[in-house]
């Protein structure tokens, strides 16, 4: 930390640069000092309204703890600075203080304007840009009356949708023929005004405020519009638009813009190579931008010239823009009004349904220029990448609602269409690392591209993208087989190939690898009912399964002993503390009710288990994708709500379904009451008590992408309830695919659950009895993992540290120990690299 | 160069890796299914944990190969090259098989 960054503002745009820079600068090479008049640290200033209703300033807040715990940044909140000098490179603050600073970037902002009314300084006038700004309006609302809001933009129609939120009649003042005159044409205009006034707004636009009069108290009493109409009222807001906070452009001789803000290049730099300007304040080229979205993008580029990865243009932006005003979708983007020359219009207006569109195309109606949307602005995430585009079809197709029937299509897109316009990312670049493999769902693209990370709107958008790529793309398992995980079930099962080496040598190519391995180990697990480490099949597994535990990240074990309903004696407790001291393992209770032992060497495994197995444990299968565990609340034995006995069916649930191997792991849960102790719905399949009986659901799941399982059978005696379960983990297994969860299984079909239902309920298909029949089978030949091997010599050969040095300990595992446990020591490595392609999102890490 | 004796010929089944010790050095050994023999370094150059003996062998476009355990990056068991990170690669040994017994050299 050899150079002082000074940032003057900490308003979003000032947060994010901090936030680009920590990103970008992990030598630490600048110390950070911001500056932040408001008394409150960076907060989510789009999201303002909000405040009136449900947010509170937390909730808004930006600051995030990363950067609170960065000793890299010092916030100096309620501080603003005063003057400039910068020849001696110093800044004077409001508290008396100077500093110094290598480099200084301006993001102070924007003030509100307030319009020369007579009389705008009564007490009852307010503006709208700040958290005290709207508690001044909240303490001064008082329900029932009348408000008055000066500005029937953007921000007037939010700062009216505030006042109407506080049970006040909010009238909307616009000199403007039309609301949102920027954004909207007069057609989207009318439309606009009639659905706000549904929504009790009084709109008054051609039309200004003459003056603001005093009441009997001495404060704001009325107010009166140029066309006579006087409103009495105690509450005017002053929402009419804003301008850059450039002040102090005077003390530090910058020059400025010809409708003010810091005048500076295309790089955000101003005359002075070490000050910069981004955000509202900057007048880039020019020209001031008020939207978030452009202020972010200068903060990345300004942060990229920083830190010394070349000299990063702000690439522009388009003043684009969709919201949800008051209630109502409105949207606009490129040249809305058809200013250029030659410009063609096509409308579609739905009175009946209060929507309006506009397209705006040039002279040949070949080329989309912009267009405006209000009522349903969903085709907006397909249309403004399209701008400037020649339009993939009939225009009315693009606008009409059933084009948008299965969320907004990306086909249609030019690779060259940005889809994500907060980070700039265009479709190009998704569908780049869609095809190479780096990126297997959202979160992937997210984090390979960084699209849909800033306003989130483009999200759908990605989805699609990945949709579309999954059509084109084969779903062949890997390099050696052409077939998918569900068509080689069908191939072992029609066959009866019993070996990885026939399957792969008949019906595929090359000599496998770890993804097929795996794969096909856990469909012949599911098929043959022999043990994991039979003969070859130990080469195939992944290593959990191959010394059944889980690997930790120093190569060291986990132990998870199975505990049925995480039912426990106090003597199997005693064993578990027993075993644990003796190897000197550490112990932590798990989410699944029970607990793991974690630091065993390869070498220690089989004396652990033959400890835990003579006390009556086996193995938890913590390790496979298989069962993990039947999670219950106590039920009706001892908790004064339950209706049915949630502990004794969990029980003879785990139990019956133990050792079952999967496309991925499942897990369950036993709640004995509506109140769901158990949290049932987050599991594969979830049981809830009900007065009659049981309600099974199915789908659900947590960690990534968590789900709610949803209802598939109500009021289920025990056996039929058995009965449903056996054939739904059955039909799941013979037809999920690869690494997929229950939650993706039921929606990969048209009908989703009500084909799951079809089958499994209805027994639609007529597998029923051959689904049942498999599950009775792998109940009849289950045995314990960990016993075979304690009774196998040659599977017990394998867990030695060295072939030649069997009982040697590995001299690259060593602890540290934390809080009277041991913990892995750490290595010094750079950080693992996460693999384009790979499925560590999906692997195990717990039990 | 120096060769060590290290086991027999059946401690390393076909497409299956052990750990072994070297004078000091973890050495990840391998058997593919056409019968040859490799040998690497067994620490995982991404994570520092001895783990590459317990990875799955198999091929990519016909090269002989081994996925580390801890987070699936796939190296070459000719040359030790990460497939997947050219400029990571795992130190590799001469080995033979003589008479039945499993020889690794250094030098």
């Amino acid at each position: 930390m050899n150079k002082t960054l000074v940032i003057i503002g900490h308003g979003m745009v000032g947060n994010r640069l901090v936030e680009e820079i920590r990103e970008r600068d992990p030598a630490e090479n600048w110390r950070i000092v911001v500056l932040g008049e408001e008394p409150h640290a960076a907060y989510d200033r789009v999201g303002l309204s909000s405040y009136m209703t449900e947010s509170t300033a937390e909730e808004l807040s930006l600051l995030t703890s990363g950067t609170q715990g960065d000793p890299r940044v010092e916030l100096r909140t309620g501080v603003g600075a005063t003057d400039i000098d910068r020849v001696t490179r110093t800044i004077s603050t409001t508290n008396g203080e100077t500093l110094h600073y290598d480099a200084l970037v301006l993001a102070t902002g924007s003030r509100p304007f307030v319009p020369p009314v007579p009389g705008s300084e009564l007490e009852g006038c307010h503006v709208y840009r700040t958290l005290e700004d709207l508690d001044g309006i909240r303490s001064a609302a008082v329900p029932g009356t009348d408000g008055v809001v000066v500005g029937g933009g953007l921000l007037g129609l939010e700062a009216a949708d505030a006042l109407r939120a506080l049970g006040m009649r909010a009238h909307v003042v616009e000199v403007a023929p039309r609301l949102m005159p920027v954004q909207v044409d007069e057609g989207g205009g009318a439309v606009l005004a009639r659905l706000v006034g549904d929504l009790g707004l009084e709109v008054h636009t051609g039309v200004a405020t003459s003056g603001a009069h005093a009441g009997e108290h001495g404060g704001l009493g009325s107010v009166t519009l140029t066309d006579g109409t006087e409103i009495e009222t105690g509450l005017l807001v002053f929402s009419a638009g804003i301008r850059p906070r450039d002040e102090l452009a005077e003390s530090a001789a910058l020059p400025l813009g010809e409708r003010g803000g810091f005048l500076v290049d295309g790089n955000c730099r101003t005359e002075d190579p070490r000050v910069w300007a981004i955000g509202e304040c900057a007048a880039v080229r020019g020209q001031c931008h008020g939207l978030v979205a452009p202020g972010y993008r200068m903060a990345a580029a300004v942060a990229d010239q920083l830190t010394e990865r070349g000299e990063a243009e702000f690439p522009g932006a388009d003043g684009a823009t969709k919201l949800k005003l008051v209630g109502v979708d409105v949207a606009s983007f490129g040249d809305a009004h058809g200013a250029s020359e030659g410009a063609l219009e096509v409308v579609y207006a739905n009175n009946a349904e209060g929507t309006y569109a506009k397209l705006v195309l040039d002279d040949d109606a070949s080329t989309l220029l912009g267009g405006v949307l209000v009522g349903d602005a969903s085709a907006y995430d397909t249309l403004r990448p399209l701008t400037g585009t020649a339009l993939p079809g009939p225009p009315e197709q693009l606008l009409l609602p059933a084009a948008q029937a299965g969320g907004p299509s990306t086909g249609v897109l030019p690779d060259e269409a940005t889809v994500c316009s907060c980070h700039n990312v265009r479709k190009t670049d998704i569908t780049e690392v869609i095809a190479s493999g780096a990126a297997e769902d959202v979160a992937g693209v997210k984090s390979c591209t960084k699209a849909g990370t800033g306003c989130g709107s483009c999200v759908p958008m990605l989805k699609n993208l990945l949709d579309e790529a999954g059509v084109a793309t084969s779903d062949a398992l890997c390099e050696h087989f052409s077939q998918s995980r569900s068509e080689l079930f069908e191939i072992v099962r029609a066959t009866g190939i019993t070996t990885f080496s026939r399957l792969i040598a008949e019906y595929g190519a090359g000599r496998g690898c770890d993804i097929c391995k795996p794969a096909v180990a856990s469909i012949l697990a599911s098929s043959v009912n022999s043990h994991i480490l039979d003969d070859e099949q130990a080469g195939l597994q992944d290593t959990n399964d191959r010394f059944l535990a889980n690997m930790q990240r120093n190569g060291t074990y986990s132990v998870v002993p199975r505990v049925p309903g995480g039912e426990i004696t106090p003597d199997k407790l005693i064993t578990l503390g027993q075993v644990a001291t003796e190897f000197g393992l550490y112990t932590k209770i798990t989410g699944g009710q029970r607990i793991d032992m974690f630091g065993a060497r390869v070498e220690h495994l089989p004396e652990i288990w033959r400890r835990l197995v003579d006390a009556g444990f086996e193995s938890g299968h913590a390790y496979g994708k298989a069962l993990r565990t039947v999670k219950s609340c106590v039920g009706t034995d001892w908790c004064r709500y339950g209706v049915q006995d949630s502990v004794t069916m969990a029980i003879r649930l785990e139990t019956r379904y133990r050792g079952l191997r999967a496309p991925h792991k499942i897990k369950a849960g036993v709640s004995g009451c509506a109140r769901e102790c158990a949290e049932a719905r987050s599991k594969d399949f979830g049981v809830i008590a009900t007065e009659r009986g049981w309600n099974l659901y199915v789908g659900g799941n947590g960690g990534f992408s968590p789900r709610h399982a949803e209802l598939l059978a109500s009021d289920l005696t025990n056996e039929e309830l058995i009965r449903l379960i056996d054939r739904f983990l059955m039909f799941y297994i013979r037809t999920a695919e690869r690494l997929q969860r229950t939650a993706g299984w039921i929606e990969s079909f048209d009908n989703g659950l009500e084909h799951v239902r079809e089958v499994v309920v209805e027994d639609s298909l007529g597998i029923a009895a051959e689904l049942e029949a498999a599950m009775a089978r792998h109940t009849e030949n289950y045995t314990d993992e960990w016993r075979a091997v304690l009774d196998d010599s040659e599977k017990l050969s394998r867990f030695v540290s060295f072939v030649n040095a069997p009982d040697s300990p590995d001299p690259t595992i060593s602890f540290t120990e934390e809080r009277g446990q041991i913990r892995p020591e750490p290595i010094d490595l750079p950080m693992p690299v996460a693999q384009p392609g790979q499925d560590q999102v999906a692997e195990e890490v717990s039990a | 160069m120096r060769w060590h004796a290290v086991c027999r010929e059946p401690d390393v089944p076909t497409d299956f890796g052990v750990a072994a010790l070297v004078r000091g050095h973890t050495v990840a050994l391998f058997r593919t299914g056409d019968d040859e023999l490799f040998a690497l370094g067994n620490v995982d150059p991404f994570s520092g944990a001895g783990v590459i003996s317990r990875g799955i062998v198999g091929d990519r476009r016909g090269e002989p190969t081994v996925s580390s355990p801890m987070h699936k990056q796939v190296f070459s068991l000719r040359s030790g090259k990460c497939l997947d990170d050219p400029e990571t690669r795992l130190p590799t040994y001469p080995v033979r098989c003589r008479a039945g017994v499993v020889e690794v050299g250094t030098s």
